[in-house]
């Protein structure tokens, strides 16, 4: 039985990730990682290139599975499960921005932001479009729903893609560098907004960024460096 | 949105039409294809089935045939010694005209088969027409009018005269009749080759299609012909038509298993031409497959590089908890959808041909050379196949889309 705070939204534990294991090229990514992230916290996470930030954020985001050590996501153990049972975990807890906004294109801003609903449901339906229009309002983009998310601007596409990391009401919004392809304006209304949400939603946010003044704005910062938590 | 649209035919939908210059051109492909299979397997059936008619107009499908004499030599004569060899000469007997034994059991039998539609007693030999001086030799059939009109439509060959064949009365063929000099309603005697004579009223004159058919053919009813070929009673034949005409030799051989008579089914009697008309089929087939799979690979080759370009949306999709059962789906999805739509611009272009045909391929009197029909059937199986096809060539691409690594797919 592992040993977790009960009020821990993420939970690692001697979290190791190995890539190409049992070859030559043989690399270990993550040593041993233990964190714990409580219900709202914010949580920077800054290091190197290639230290491992990234593997991090998918493991925690059920993207990866760890090689070894364990992990609980909202008190429920992902070690054991299949991917069927980890991608209904991941719907229904779990909110990703990228640094790319990987928007469907296809779609308008609302029903980029209706997407993850429509998947869990199978079917749309009116409260689905009028969730997703709340949403688009919160991140100013109301007026803007019915466009084509290739038509909007850089800033607006990667706040279209915070309306649908947050689209069903996850526990924790994993946020990887989302301000990294914006400029300075627009990754501060970015970072505002995930600010927002994390305080009047309770969103846990863990947010990789290389931007120390961002950083410094977070309640907490996590240095990870050749795969280990430093500080 | 839709709302009454599930999520993958939203997804589906959306992707396609994103993509639309390269939906638009496989639609194109699948619809050319389609268009060929279509028009060659309508112009193709047309044409063999208007061989196969025109066969079959003069023909039964099955003919049961006597049993020919054959002349067997004597035993060895007494005292020959063990082992020892006479030399016989076995001269092969001349066949007269006789009756298939039990007939009218035989045709009760034929006519309860499943299968068989109309089962016909005939009365067959040869003949001698006179009229005054000149007299012609001909093949005398005699028929029960309202059973063999139904296996070879005589009536539809008459070019004078009515379809009235009584006792009484006799069809000829039309060079007969300018040979004869007779007409419609004149007397014509006719002389079996056991002497026995009848004068007939000439009812009507045939076209059979055939000059020399046309020179030798006589048909009178079964009683007439019974009694002109000394066959008091008797059937020298009996015809058979079935529902399927393919089936035919199928069937000939169950006759001859359960009744121990020969049965000639057409398609043995015309093996050259029926083997012609399977070669033609089995080309046709061979033509259509390579089309097929064509289309096959097409919608395959579009589908693998839609994967390719969107995996990254694929990625944040199942990033967003949408299970590899939902992306598989949107994959197939598409296949079947550019199937489906390919197959319907398919159908009307190769129903648009084959009515072009039909207006430029005439005969001198502007009728068509011979008649083309679109098949509602084809029309259906042909879109079934397309859109089947549309979503087995997504198989693959579908399978990997679903088996992406969200993580290695969002990475690039």
């Amino acid at each position: 039985m592992v040993d977790r705070p009960t009020e821990s939204v993420v939970s690692l534990r001697g979290v190791r990730k190995v890539f190409n294991a049992g070859l030559p090229s043989e690399t270990e990514v993550l040593h041993g990682i233990d964190l714990d992230l409580a219900r709202g916290a914010f949580c920077a996470v800054m290091g190197p290139s290639g230290s491992g930030k990234s593997t991090l954020l998918n493991i925690v985001g059920l993207l990866d599975r760890p090689s070894s050590g364990s992990l609980a996501i909202c008190g429920e153990e992902t070690t054991q499960l299949d991917d069927a049972a980890l991608t209904r975990l991941r719907g229904h807890n779990i909110g990703f921005v990228f640094q790319y906004h990987h928007l469907l294109t296809a779609f308008t801003a609302q029903e980029n932001v209706m997407m993850p609903l429509l998947g869990a449901a199978g079917f749309p339906n009116a409260a689905m479009a009028r969730h997703a229009g709340e949403l688009l309002d919160a991140v100013g983009l109301g007026a803007f729903r019915d466009q084509l998310a290739g038509r909007l601007s850089g800033g607006q596409q990667q706040r279209v893609a915070v309306a649908r990391a947050l689209a069903m009401d996850p526990a924790v919004l994993l946020a990887d560098e989302p301000t990294g392809n914006l400029d300075s304006v627009s990754a501060d209304a970015v970072f505002a907004l995930l600010r927002r949400f994390n305080r009047e939603r309770g969103t846990t946010v863990l947010f990789v960024t290389h931007n120390p003044a961002l950083a410094e704005r977070c309640d907490r910062t996590l240095q990870v460096v050749d795969g280990r938590v430093v500080a | 949105m839709r709302s009454w649209l599930p999520f993958e035919w939203i997804v589906a939908l959306r992707f396609l039409r994103e993509g639309r210059l390269q939906t638009l051109f496989i639609s194109g492909g699948v619809a050319i294809g389609v268009a060929v299979i279509v028009f060659m397997s309508a112009l193709l059936s047309g044409l063999q089935g208007n061989l196969v008619r025109r066969v079959l107009s003069a023909q039964a499908h099955i003919q049961l045939l006597p049993p020919k004499d054959v002349a067997r030599a004597l035993g060895p004569p007494p005292g020959l010694a063990p082992g020892a060899v006479e030399g016989a000469i076995v001269q092969t007997p001349l066949q007269r005209t006789q009756s298939i034994d039990q007939w009218q059991a035989l045709v009760a039998q034929i006519a309860a088969m499943p299968d068989v539609q109309v089962v016909s007693p005939t009365a067959a030999g040869p003949a001698l027409a006179v009229r005054g001086d000149a007299s012609r030799a001909l093949s005398l059939t005699g028929i029960v009018p309202e059973l063999y009109f139904r296996i070879v439509d005589l009536p539809d060959k008459l070019v004078r005269g009515s379809a009235r064949l009584g006792n009484g009365d006799v069809f000829i063929g039309t060079e007969l009749a300018a040979d004869l000099g007779l007409a419609v309603g004149d007397k014509l005697r006719l002389s079996g080759s056991k002497g026995a004579t009848a004068t007939l009223i000439v009812t009507g004159l045939l076209d059979l299609g055939n000059k020399g058919a046309n020179q030798r053919a006589a048909y009178v009813a079964l009683h007439t012909a019974q009694s002109l070929l000394g066959l008091a009673g008797g059937a020298s034949g009996i015809d058979v038509t079935v529902q399927d005409v393919y089936a035919a030799e199928r069937i000939a051989q169950r006759i001859t298993r359960l009744t121990g008579v020969q049965a000639d089914s057409w398609i043995a009697t015309n093996a050259q031409f029926f083997s012609a008309v399977q070669a033609q089929k089995t080309s046709n087939t061979t033509i259509r497959l390579f089309v097929a799979l064509s289309v096959a690979f097409g919608i395959a080759s579009v589908l693998v590089v839609s994967v390719v370009q969107k995996s990254r949306e694929i990625g944040i999709l199942r990033a967003m908890g949408i299970r590899r059962g939902q992306v598989l789906r949107v994959f197939l999805l598409q296949g079947g959808l550019l199937g489906l739509a390919g197959s319907v611009g398919g159908c009307a272009l190769g129903a648009g041909g084959l009515l072009l045909w039909q207006h430029v391929a005439v005969n001198a009197d502007g009728t068509p050379l011979f008649p083309l029909s679109i098949e509602p059937a084809l029309l259906g199986t042909a879109l079934l196949l397309a859109t089947l096809t549309g979503l087995l060539a997504a198989l693959a691409p579908a399978l990997r889309a679903a088996r992406l690594d969200p993580a290695v797919a969002i990475r690039g």
